[in-house]
């Protein structure tokens, strides 16, 4: 029988296989360590005044931040009012109009949103929104977060309501109701899940974004509630105090760094669930 | 009679629990087609696929009892040497498709690690093309990717590149169930010729190309081996009603 | 929808032509004296997305035939799939927050083993970091790839007498080299326009890196430190043609990328 080796090439097989799965592991170290240490840093700094205060000037101890906290919340809940409808639309549009010139370009522009860096996103704004008003605002930072999360809006409405079966949309035609009613009471519910699961996606992606906030929600030192003057987020926040020298600052920085993370990771977990029953591509 | 070139003594085969090949006994004579029919589902390419143990490489997938090449314990050697002995065609024709036809022929001895000079490779390549009625069709773009080829030649490309490792037993796993007719008799032709060098073992669906095309036939019912007998015997007059059933296509 | 695509290129164009071409090659920037050259943050933005690639090549590469070839099922491979969906997620200041604290004095220890002026901050750490980043845009996308591989192909291989590893060599890797490049494309192109984290660790220094352990920066962090403090109207208008540089460079690589997948999955 010719020398072919087998022990030699078996064992080389069986080491790079050990190889390929020790670096595949390797990476929930840093994962871990990161996760690990905000954990530790943050959790002490989180109290009630952490969560009700805003920040006191540079030099005394204490101060929370609400309003980042409260600044967060409602920056992305105007970003998702705006983004929701838009992207749904689109999306039940996309899924029904394969072929048409308006489609081509749609998705074109979905694709190509999807791979702008998020800084340039916040530049757009800046000159849509922020300029001509005058005025840094949390509104201009909710149109550059909710520009960040349509397309995973609209690709997630579009791939959920592709994966109906046609035979429903013709039972439903059958029945005699007009097509439009067909789509909104037949099809839609029942991509409800999948549709959701995108919604939160899109929640957790942008709910950590900081650059297209740079030059239009600014920041604030102030508690504040007035979408058209600037307004504080948690992600500046600590990009702002992390980068400083401070200390004190430092702290709420870990805090803030904590609540986002959890929020984040909490959000992702959610999507996971309720994309289990519907196994939709993201 | 000769020492037969498989033999099967009590061989089971499991996917996890479900026990999908049942008591198998079977010897296989050296330098025959054996057909392997049965409705589906019914075991038989889970048992070719044990023979050359390709079987094993599902997760959970088991065996046990004895299966003997010329005698020798196939579970005992290596999967490598038993794969080096024993060739398969499958279903669907899958020559690689970044190697060109040439490279193809060769493969099993790249992959293996053989070394051979450019005259052996070259003579390898144009004796299993010609074994396989191939190499008048391609030897002009031999270099060529085998993509345009047409379904039957790149399934005799297939086989080509099994019996250039000169195995001592060919499988076939419904090598022409993915063919049109033209390539199937085409393929159905070689037979007749390979049998002269190699042992040919065939799972098919098709009871016409089993009587065509082998001398002996097996047949599997939900696992077990239930008749195994000359093909001329086992179409004429088979002695198990199960067998008859399927003949006369009660079930399929 | 479409529109949007529009009016980003026509507000991006005006802004900007007052620079000219050899904006890009000129090496000081100097808002004070009204000079702009954006070469030094054209090299920081290259010099930190390869060698974050390099970096992160391996890892994404194996976690892709782990999860695509080895071990498609089974817990321990959902467990790693969900890590690297946690890795995708975190916010990229959490990473800079991190990065600044934890993992610049780690670099300086590493840099005074080198005897190299320990900045702790720079392109080495920034791309570093871009590295973990980026890890699961390769990985997830190869491993699409890779569980699109035909069975009964990898089957022809074993049955020639081929171990696995040769079978991941001579027929898994050829069949997906094309989408595996996308995917590199892909992680290239987030890696390029990856800004927070890149900010924070990278020194933010103006001018042409010397050394990969020395501070620099990049078009996106330079926009981002100096946009609001930019007070005249060149000023500004340079960091906006970089944001347009910017913009063309991640829309084209996506694309190629994108187109990529497309055709690989439509055969």
């Amino acid at each position: 029988m010719r020398n072919v080796n087998i022990k030699y090439r078996v064992a080389k097989s069986k080491s790079i296989q050990i190889i390929i799965v020790l670096l595949a592991f390797i990476v929930i170290l840093p994962l871990l360590a990161i996760i690990l240490y905000i954990f530790k840093e943050g959790a002490t700094k989180i109290n009630w005044t952490f969560l009700t205060k805003i920040p006191k000037p540079v030099g005394e101890a204490g101060g929370g931040i609400v309003n980042a906290l409260l600044g967060s919340a409602i920056i992305v809940f105007v970003a998702s009012i705006i983004a929701i409808p838009i992207g749904i639309f689109t999306g039940i549009y996309l899924s029904e109009n394969k072929t048409s010139k308006l489609a081509y370009w749609s998705r074109l522009s979905v694709d190509i949103l999807q791979g702008v860096p998020s800084i340039v996103i916040g530049i757009v704004v800046y000159f849509w929104l922020v300029k001509p008003f005058g005025t840094f605002s949390s509104l201009s930072g909710s149109a550059a977060l909710a520009i960040m999360m349509l397309p995973i809006l609209i690709r997630s409405t579009e791939e959920t309501l592709k994966m109906i079966p046609f035979s429903l949309k013709e039972a439903g035609l059958a029945l005699g109701l007009p097509y439009h009613k067909v789509i909104l009471k037949v099809i839609v519910p029942c991509g409800v899940s999948g549709i959701l699961s995108g919604v939160i996606l899109s929640i957790a992606r942008i709910a950590g974004e900081t650059a297209p906030l740079l030059f239009t929600a600014f920041g604030n030192p102030y508690l504040s509630y007035n979408i058209l003057k600037p307004m504080h987020s948690l992600p500046l926040l600590i990009f702002n105090y992390a980068t400083s020298p401070y200390d004190d600052w430092h702290n709420l920085a870990w805090g803030a760094a904590l609540i986002l993370l959890t929020t984040v990771l909490l959000l992702n977990i959610i999507t996971k669930l309720t994309t289990k029953r519907w196994n939709v591509q993201l | 009679m000769e020492r037969p070139v498989i033999k099967s003594v009590n061989f089971n085969a499991f996917f996890g629990t479900n026990h999908v090949v049942k008591n198998v006994n079977i010897e296989i004579p050296k330098h025959n087609a054996i057909a392997v029919m049965g409705p589906s589902g019914c075991g038989k390419t889970t048992y070719l696929r044990c023979i050359n143990r390709l079987h094993e490489l599902t997760d959970g997938a088991t065996s046990n009892g004895e299966m003997l090449l010329n005698g020798e314990e196939v579970y005992g050697m290596h999967p490598i040497f038993a794969r080096l002995k024993i060739g398969m065609v499958f279903q669907r024709p899958n020559p690689f498709p970044n190697l060109s036809i040439y490279d193809n022929v060769i493969a099993g001895y790249k992959l293996n690690g053989l070394k051979l000079s450019k005259a052996e490779k070259d003579n390898i390549v144009e004796q299993s093309l010609t074994k396989a009625a191939l190499w008048n069709e391609v030897k002009d773009s031999i270099h060529k990717k085998g993509t345009f080829l047409s379904g039957g030649q790149q399934q005799r490309l297939c086989i080509a590149r099994a019996i250039a490792m000169e195995p001592e037993v060919l499988l076939l796993d419904e090598p022409t169930s993915a063919l049109d007719p033209i390539s199937t008799s085409s393929i159905e032709e070689l037979f007749h010729d390979l049998k002269k060098n190699y042992t040919l073992i065939v799972v098919t669906h098709n009871m016409q190309q089993a009587a065509r095309v082998s001398d002996k036939t097996a047949f599997f019912y939900m696992g077990e081996l239930v008749e195994y007998d000359d093909t001329k015997t086992m179409f004429t007059n088979p002695k198990d009603t199960r067998t008859q059933n399927y003949i006369t296509g009660r079930f399929s | 929808m479409a529109c949007m695509f529009l009016t980003l290129v026509i507000h991006s164009m005006p802004s900007i032509r007052s620079l000219g071409i050899s904006f890009f090659w000129g090496k000081t920037w100097d808002p004070i004296t009204n000079v702009y050259g954006g070469f030094p943050f054209l090299i920081g933005t290259l010099l930190t997305s390869f060698l974050a690639l390099i970096i992160s090549v391996p890892f994404s590469f194996s976690i892709a035939v782990y999860l695509g070839e080895y071990q498609p099922t089974g817990w321990l491979s959902n467990l790693l799939k969900n890590i690297v969906e946690i890795i995708a997620a975190v916010p990229s200041v959490i990473y800079g927050f991190w990065g600044l604290i934890v993992l610049v004095p780690l670099v300086q220890a590493l840099e005074i083993k080198f005897g190299v002026l320990p900045y702790g901050i720079g392109i080495f750490t920034a791309s570093l970091i871009l590295a973990l980043m980026i890890i699961p845009y390769g990985a997830s996308l190869g491993r699409e790839m890779m569980r699109m591989v035909p069975a009964h192909l990898k089957e022809a291989a074993y049955s020639l007498g081929a171990t696995r590893f040769e079978v991941i060599k001579n027929v898994v890797i050829p069949y997906t080299k094309s989408g595996l490049f996308a995917g590199v494309l892909l992680s290239l192109g987030r890696a390029l326009g990856e800004t927070m984290a890149v900010t924070m660790v990278i020194g933010n220094a103006n001018l042409m890196p010397t050394s990969i352990f020395g501070p620099g920066n990049t078009m996106a962090s330079v926009i981002a430190n100096e946009f609001t403090e930019a007070d005249h109207t060149l000023y500004l208008s340079a960091l906006i043609e970089l944001g347009l540089f910017l913009f063309l460079v991640t829309v084209v690589i996506n694309m190629v990328g994108k187109r990529i997948i497309k055709k690989f999955t439509n055969e």
